[in-house]
């Protein structure tokens, strides 16, 4: 008897862990997610602001990171020379007043006076010169794509490139004029330049700090690595909020800068965690862990909603659409294209599948930006159209494969499969034989449709800045292996918008860049999406930025 | 007894590098690479072809792989592409996590699933046995993912009892984490707060990640007890007039626990691979979350590393196990 009253309390102690585990956290001596232990680090005891990632930041130093939760932090630690306005796309005054240019090449930056960076030193025209030539002299690992991605897609290459390959810089040089005035020269006409500016990976850090911590890249084994301090565990930059740690896989915790020039974080303490998992994140607001997270699923809108949450929506900087590859036949075929763009009915899948606020897309760019053109041609849902287009184009019974990833969800395609659904089905309808054809996102399915293996592919695009170079241009402004066409005209017209500095003049041809794209129909743009951002109930003062740039430092309790 | 151990530690080196060319095939023949993983929508061809220049991808794969194999021996993980910081370190600082978690979850089960198996044999054919074998069961048969959202969504969401995600209440500032080991740092610092923070947070993951191994060891334990019952030493035992104590202790549960303790050693393996997932849904920072997001980045390196990590301790855990085995069982010391 005696050993088995053994094992029973073995068992009871067991239970009695787990219930006074349960007590604890319902009452008693435990704690409420949200409420500290500890007061908090600036006094006031004001509750800290946790916003879920969906992955760990990569590094704190915007030169070196490209990737939307990396830039992200580094936007509130950090701030360029020009930013944009909050929860808008117009490029406006950040650490220079203003800017100006003759011609387009040489551009005069005036830089606001008084600012400091968190360590106490001068930002200054030496400081902002300091940086380009930084950038411009990356060397070894620097100068991988994956490491300096934003630096390589705006200026080309670098002082000395490193690899044959790599194009040579368009930036020429940056020397100061007294304390407050910079001049930037450029190896050709840019206006684009001013809006890549604003984006995160142009942020300005201090020297001194980079000089203490170290910004060294290293290729070690397979990869690069940051084995500089800098960017992973001592950023400095002028931004509203300073870095205090990095716990990583556990959390990132700022704290509001007292000597920020501009208007001060309300928030004392910013904390970021990353939450890989949609539907952790979702619980994760709901049980009141976190404050807000971006990419909120379209089912879960109106549950958020209606449970007193704040959804804002965040306007449709994106575009998503089919790509077709001319290489493979019958893409080749303008009939055919355009069958295929008559026998989709973009409509019906943007009304059923997207959420409210969501538009067809006419065009390869979305309406908020410079450059959109509302006489492009359309191609309305017209089964019949599209059959007459089938007989017309001299491919008898013509079969096409149709991709679609798989494991991914995209802003500008939050279903993949339903999409695909939709139109293997409108294809279906109007004469084609569909071959399915998936792969999972990455890396298969980017392998795929990058190296030109893909016929007909779904995929689409984000805005990293707001311009039209940034999504006509990055598509069709030289031959891709995913798109197989050589159209010089299409090529010149962007080559020739992106020189132009007059913006009325730059508009226009845009504009007819759009025209010229949408009759040649290397593919069919369907959908601008909108995203949402879910926000804790007492959360005031977020503004949902069209380019995920948000500036937490205006966010408050009410 | 040091021989048979240096015995079973030297076939660990051929098992070791048989697995490091497998792992090293395999993760390569998947299709992609990390360039296209890295840049997504965004790859141009070039600079695919620069990254894999950089990272030395183009090279035959026999010369990648001796080089991969003479980092290895040195301890040299390389680096990892989804962190860009080196793969041992980000292991050193999620196994903490892991660790804690495995233990938790190992614990529980054996808690719970030792004397549940062990009275459900003593009671065979009462409501306890039958509830016994139908839970072990549903135990198995329920994916842990979907055991998780549900336990989080009921104890987390609905109830607020438990933590829904992490290992520490972020909003928790000033917390020193000097071991990574989050409850013990509680108590090293001197921070009750964190501590009792720390074990609420591995609550419910453990519980989900426990579920398997406790269905298991509760058959097993059943069913060894069963066993062992009708044994004739048993009953000799009860027939000289031992005390059921002595009984229970010496004659039954000593002779049942011997499967059970195999049982047990093979569970890690399985807890491994359960962090996978369980790490996920709870966004639980370990070594497990950190390989499932490596697998989509094409992270070679951290795949790599991280197979290679848990061969090791799994050939060392059943060793420990053999050692064990030993331990409770004299036959086996003598053979």
């Amino acid at each position: 008897m005696e050993a088995r009253k053994r094992l029973s309390a073995v068992v009871a102690g067991g239970a009695l862990l787990l219930a006074a585990a349960a007590c604890g956290g319902g009452g008693g001596t435990g704690n409420q997610p949200g409420e500290s232990t500890q007061p908090s680090a600036g006094g006031g005891g004001d509750k800290a602001f946790v916003w879920a990632l969906s992955a760990e930041p990569k590094a704190l130093d915007g030169a070196y990171v490209s990737d939307g939760e990396s830039l992200r932090v580094v936007r509130q630690i950090f701030e360029g020379l020009v930013g944009t306005k909050p929860g808008a796309t117009d490029v406006v005054p950040a650490l220079a007043t203003k800017w100006e240019s003759t011609d387009a090449t040489n551009w005069t930056f005036t830089l606001k006076q008084g600012v400091k960076f968190h360590d106490g030193t001068d930002f200054n025209a030496e400081a902002a010169c300091w940086n380009f030539e930084r950038w411009f002299n990356f060397k070894g690992a620097q100068q991988n794509p994956a490491v300096s991605y934003y630096w390589q897609t705006v200026f080309g290459g670098f002082a000395k490139n490193e690899d044959p390959e790599m194009t040579p810089s368009s930036y020429k040089g940056c020397k100061t004029e007294g304390a407050d005035k910079i001049v930037i020269s450029l190896a050709s006409p840019s206006a684009s330049f001013i809006s890549a500016l604003s984006l995160p990976s142009f942020s300005m850090v201090s020297p001194a700090a980079i000089q203490k911590s170290g910004d060294a890249v290293e290729m070690k084994g397979d990869a690069p690595e940051f084995t500089g301090k800098f960017a992973t565990e001592a950023p400095v930059g002028t931004g509203p909020y300073k870095f205090v740690s990095w716990a990583r896989g556990d959390k990132l915790t700022l704290e509001a800068f007292d000597g920020y020039h501009g208007e001060k974080a309300k928030i004392k303490s910013l904390i970021f965690r990353a939450i890989s998992d949609a539907p952790a994140r979702r619980q994760a607001l709901e049980s009141g862990e976190i404050d807000g997270f971006d990419q909120v699923e379209p089912a879960d809108v109106e549950t958020l909603k209606g449970a007193g949450y704040t959804i804002q929506e965040r306007p449709a900087l994106n575009v998503g659409y089919i790509g077709f590859n001319q290489k493979l036949a019958p893409m080749d075929n303008p009939k055919i294209r355009q069958a295929i763009a008559h026998a989709i009915n973009r409509e019906a899948l943007v009304k059923a599948k997207y959420p409210p606020g969501s538009t067809v897309a006419t065009q390869f760019m979305p309406p908020e930006l410079a450059g959109y053109n509302e006489q492009v041609t359309t191609y309305p849902y017209d089964v019949n159209k599209a059959k007459q287009l089938i007989a017309e184009s001299g491919v008898a019974n013509p079969t096409v494969e149709l991709w679609y990833p798989t494991g991914v969800t995209r802003p500008y395609m939050p279903d993949p499969k339903a999409n695909f659904e939709a139109f293997k089905a409108d294809l279906e309808a109007a004469g084609f034989k569909v071959v399915v054809k998936s792969a999972r996102w990455t890396p298969e399915y980017i392998d795929a449709v990058d190296n030109g293996k893909a016929m007909i592919f779904m995929i689409g695009w984000n805005a990293d800045f707001a311009d039209a170079d940034n999504f006509v241009g990055t598509f069709f402004q030289a031959p891709q292996k995913r798109w197989s066409f050589d159209n010089k005209e299409i090529f010149g017209k962007l080559d020739e918008a992106e020189r132009e500095t007059d913006p009325a003049k730059r508009t226009a041809l845009y504009q007819e860049a759009n025209k010229l794209i949408m009759d040649f129909l290397p593919g069919l743009p369907y959908v601008h999406n909108k995203s949402f951002v879910g926000l804790g109930k007492d959360i005031k003062g977020f503004l949902t930025d069209p380019l995920s740039n948000e500036n937490f430092s205006l966010v408050s309790r009410g | 007894m040091l021989r048979f151990i240096v015995r079973r530690l030297l076939v660990l080196v051929p098992v070791l590098l048989g697995l490091s060319i497998a792992l090293f095939a395999w993760v390569r023949a998947l299709p992609g690479s990390p360039a296209q993983a890295l840049l997504g929508e965004r790859a141009t061809q070039a600079q695919i072809d620069l990254i894999n220049r950089q990272m030395g991808l183009d090279e035959p794969i026999y010369v990648q792989y001796f080089r991969f194999l003479g980092k290895i021996v040195q301890f040299d993980f390389g680096t990892s592409v989804q962190t860009n910081q080196p793969v041992l370190d980000e292991m050193i600082r999620r196994f903490p996590a892991t660790f804690e978690l495995g233990v938790t979850a190992l614990l529980l089960a054996v808690v719970v699933g030792v004397p549940l198996g062990y009275f459900a044999a003593r009671r065979g054919g009462t409501w306890l046995d039958s509830a016994t074998i139908t839970g072990s069961l549903v135990g198995i048969t329920i994916p842990v993912f979907f055991l998780a959202y549900m336990l989080k969504y009921v104890f987390a969401v609905k109830l607020g009892w438990f933590p829904n995600t992490g290992r520490q209440e972020a909003r928790m500032l000033n917390v020193e984490h000097p071991t990574g080991f989050y409850v013990l740092d509680g108590l090293v610092t001197g921070n009750m707060a964190a501590f009792w923070d720390a074990i609420l947070h591995l609550v419910l993951p453990a519980v989900a990640l426990a579920t398997i191994p406790l269905a298991i060891i509760a058959r097993i334990t059943r069913a060894a007890v069963l066993d062992v019952l009708n044994e004739d030493y048993v009953r000799t035992a009860e027939s000289k007039g031992l005390t059921a104590g002595v009984v229970t202790r010496r004659h039954v549960l000593r002779n049942a626990l011997l499967p059970v303790t195999t049982v047990v050693g093979l569970q890690f393996g399985l807890l491994m691979s359960g962090a996978i997932l369980t790490e996920t849904v709870f966004a639980f920072p370990g070594v497990g979350k950190f390989v499932a997001d490596a697998i989509p980045t094409r992270d070679y390196p951290s795949i790599q590393g991280f197979i290679l990590v848990i061969a090791t301790l799994f050939v060392l855990i059943n060793l420990v196990v053999d050692v064990a085995y030993g331990l409770i069982d004299p036959r086996v010391r003598v053979k």
